[in-house]
């Protein structure tokens, strides 16, 4: 889950870390009434994502009404696929040295992992792809957590940074356990930045909460950013289902997501498209004909590929719920099946005795058939 | 390590509507299962093998080699580190969704106890007709039969239909080795071709991975010390990029984990990457002839 600027930072000011003073706004009036009260300020695009000074989504402003004339210009503006909805009327801050920090799960150590560089701002991910150098990297121990040596030896060796030492120390202390404590996949701030008299401030916070951790956080959960989602894709959220749309024309039902994933490839190679991932494995996969009702919503589905391939999911289970929703529904579409694994027997015999369909034995013929069906052509 | 006949079994969450029907499958597989968890029903019997409150208490009546979680997410890292600190060899994590703080903290029990976790979000291990540890159609005869080939999947449902594959195609396995789909996990895509390259009863490897990460890249620098043949299918090619494809671990974020570099590390090495999962058995005769 990942969280605008306006509900990350925050939870850095929580932890002990200086934010400038900011306001939220809507709408210009609003963006000129919080201008009035703070003074030089920076009007921000709220969007969770990146990149937003580059699409002139955060601007100076001098006086309100300037504030004022550039909300007007960022609400409604599109920042990589997200509508601006809501400006952070920020004071200026006066700026000697940015910086960047972050702790992030690390999959190669499996734990958490401090990154800093002294190259802070918009381009650090390029400058740290050109010169690895810049970016340090410190392994932190869950079970004893981040040691002030181990947050020191970040910044060594910068000279010019080093008079505030005590302060960036405290304050990747302080990041490190808001990390901790709010179960955080990322915390990021960049930049960081020294300022001209000598205070260390968050100048912007990327944080994303642990999905599986969002159980017991609800309180931080709660504001979250929503997802950038369909209607169907909400819907099937709601129904605890994880659903993508897509543009194709063959609709896809199949169980576990390396499953799911390798029929869409399938059909793609056989020259067809898919119209949606659905994976209805794991627990969810009782939950077949809530999925069905979804995927027949989308207007560019053709034909239905159901591709089972049972571990810990029931076939029969499975297969039952489809062939009821099937018949409740009475799609006006072709349905192709290639069943197998746990409890495939029972599977293949309830769609053979139920619907009058043949299973394919094979996923392939069964992917050619759905993808021919579906464009009106044989597959590739 | 690799499951075999003699390992002793021990099933955490024996009890529940799952940690049951999967424990029947696995008895009538053969497998040795010497006893379970659950701190409410110590004391009982189920499934004919003692229960027990926590697996240190178990260690000490019922000694075990592998431990196997039916446990949920919130309270998957206590009955890990309870596992690791009991002195399991081996613990097979299926749990999916645990938070990953928790996930982070199974790991470090693990190092410190030496135990190898499998998982989290794996399907289990399957040593056909020895031992089935996990939530894989062992039984099912159309899926498995014993062979030479051993399977190294990311995904349960995708290791069913590459065994399946391979045994359409007259081939059979010698282990699956199912290594889960989440981000953090205890044996990697590596480790598990090193364990099969290891194995006397395995000639040549199958590994299906997935978009994400960096796994399949590590398993090419291994993969190009082997003499196993290696054949590879990479699941996600048509995935739309920054989407988590159900699997915490399946997502392209800022140009990592994508299926062009996989598939060009892997070719690198001498791997065989299939276009599609039918087309493995057919590569790996190739590969076979050629070694």
């Amino acid at each position: 889950m990942n969280f605008e600027e306006h509900a990350a930072k925050p939870l850095l000011a929580k932890y002990g870390i200086a934010v400038p003073e900011s306001r939220l706004a809507s709408n210009p009036q609003e963006a000129e009434a919080a201008a009035a009260t703070i003074g030089p300020c920076v009007v921000k695009a709220q969007v969770p994502t990146g990149k937003r000074g580059k699409a002139g989504g955060i601007k100076l402003a001098a006086t309100p009404q300037e504030a004022r004339q550039h909300a007007e210009n960022i609400l409604g503006m599109d920042i990589s696929g997200w509508t601006v909805g809501k400006v952070l009327i920020e004071a200026q801050t006066p700026i000697a040295r940015e910086l960047y920090v972050a702790i992030l799960d690390d999959r190669g150590t499996k734990g958490p992992m401090l990154l800093f560089s002294g190259l802070g701002g918009m381009d650090v991910e390029e400058a740290a792809e050109s010169d690895p150098n810049a970016m340090r990297r410190i392994a932190i121990p869950i079970d004893q957590g981040l040691s002030e040596d181990a947050a020191r030896s970040a910044i060594e060796g910068i000279d010019d940074i080093a008079k505030h030492a005590t302060a960036l120390v405290d304050v990747f202390m302080n990041l490190y356990r808001a990390w901790r404590e709010l179960d955080a996949e990322l915390i990021e701030i960049n930049p960081l930045v020294i300022t001209k008299d000598g205070r260390v401030v968050a100048l912007d916070c990327k944080f994303t909460l642990d999905d599986s951790s969002a159980a017991r956080q609800k309180d931080i959960a709660a504001n979250a950013a929503p997802e950038k989602q369909t209607v169907l894709e909400a819907k099937a959220a709601d129904a605890g289902l994880k659903y993508i749309e897509l543009d194709g024309s063959v609709g896809v039902l199949a169980n576990g997501a390396g499953l799911t994933m390798t029929t869409m490839d399938v059909i793609a190679h056989y020259g067809g498209s898919a119209s949606n991932f659905l994976e209805i494995g794991g627990e969810a996969y009782t939950k077949a004909k809530t999925a069905l009702s979804i995927l027949l919503e989308n207007p560019n589905i053709k034909a239905l590929l159901v591709n089972f391939c049972g571990a810990f999911a029931r076939t029969d289970v499975m297969a039952e719920g489809v062939i009821n929703a099937w018949q409740d529904l009475k799609p006006d579409i072709p349905i192709f099946f290639t069943i197998h694994g746990t409890g495939a027997e029972d599977a293949v015999a309830l769609v053979r005795d139920r619907l009058g369909i043949e299973p394919y034995d094979l996923m392939d013929d069964a992917v050619k058939a759905a993808v021919a069906a579906a464009t009106g052509r044989a597959a590739a | 390590m690799i499951p075999r006949k003699n390992d002793r079994l021990l099933i955490q969450g024996i009890t529940g509507k799952q940690g049951t029907f999967w424990t029947e499958a696995m008895i009538a597989y053969g497998s040795n299962v010497v006893g379970g968890v659950n701190p409410k029903k110590a004391g009982t019997e189920h499934l004919g093998v003692p229960v027990f409150a926590t697996a240190r208490e178990a260690a000490k009546a019922q000694p075990f080699d592998i431990s196997c979680m039916f446990i949920p997410p919130m309270m998957a890292k206590d009955a890990a580190i309870d596992a690791c600190e009991a002195g399991a060899k081996l613990l097979v994590c299926l749990t999916e969704h645990i938070p990953s703080h928790d996930v982070m903290e199974m790991h470090v029990a693990a190092r410190q106890n030496g135990t190898r976790i499998v998982g989290p979000n794996t399907a289990g291990l399957v040593t056909v007709d020895e031992c089935f540890v996990g939530i894989m159609p062992a039984f099912n005869k159309k899926v498995f039969k014993k062979g030479k080939v051993g399977v190294i999947s990311r995904s349960g449902s995708l290791g069913t239909l590459l065994c399946l594959n391979l045994a359409q195609a007259g081939m059979g396995q010698s282990v699956f080795y199912g290594i889960g789909g989440d981000p953090m996990i205890g044996t990697t895509t590596a480790d598990a071709l090193r364990l099969l390259d290891g194995d006397a009863g395995t000639e040549a490897i199958v590994i299906c991975g997935e978009i994400g990460g960096s796994a399949e890249e590590e398993a090419a620098d291994y993969a190009r010390t082997m003499t196993k043949p290696v054949v590879a299918f990479i699941a996600g090619r048509q995935s739309p990029p920054g989407k988590k494809m159900g699997h915490a671990g399946a997502i392209v974020s800022g140009g990592s984990g994508d299926y062009n570099s996989k598939r060009k590390a892997l070719e690198a090495a001498g791997v065989g990457v299939a276009d599609v999962p039918s087309q493995v058995p057919q590569m790996l005769k190739r590969l076979s002839i050629a070694a």
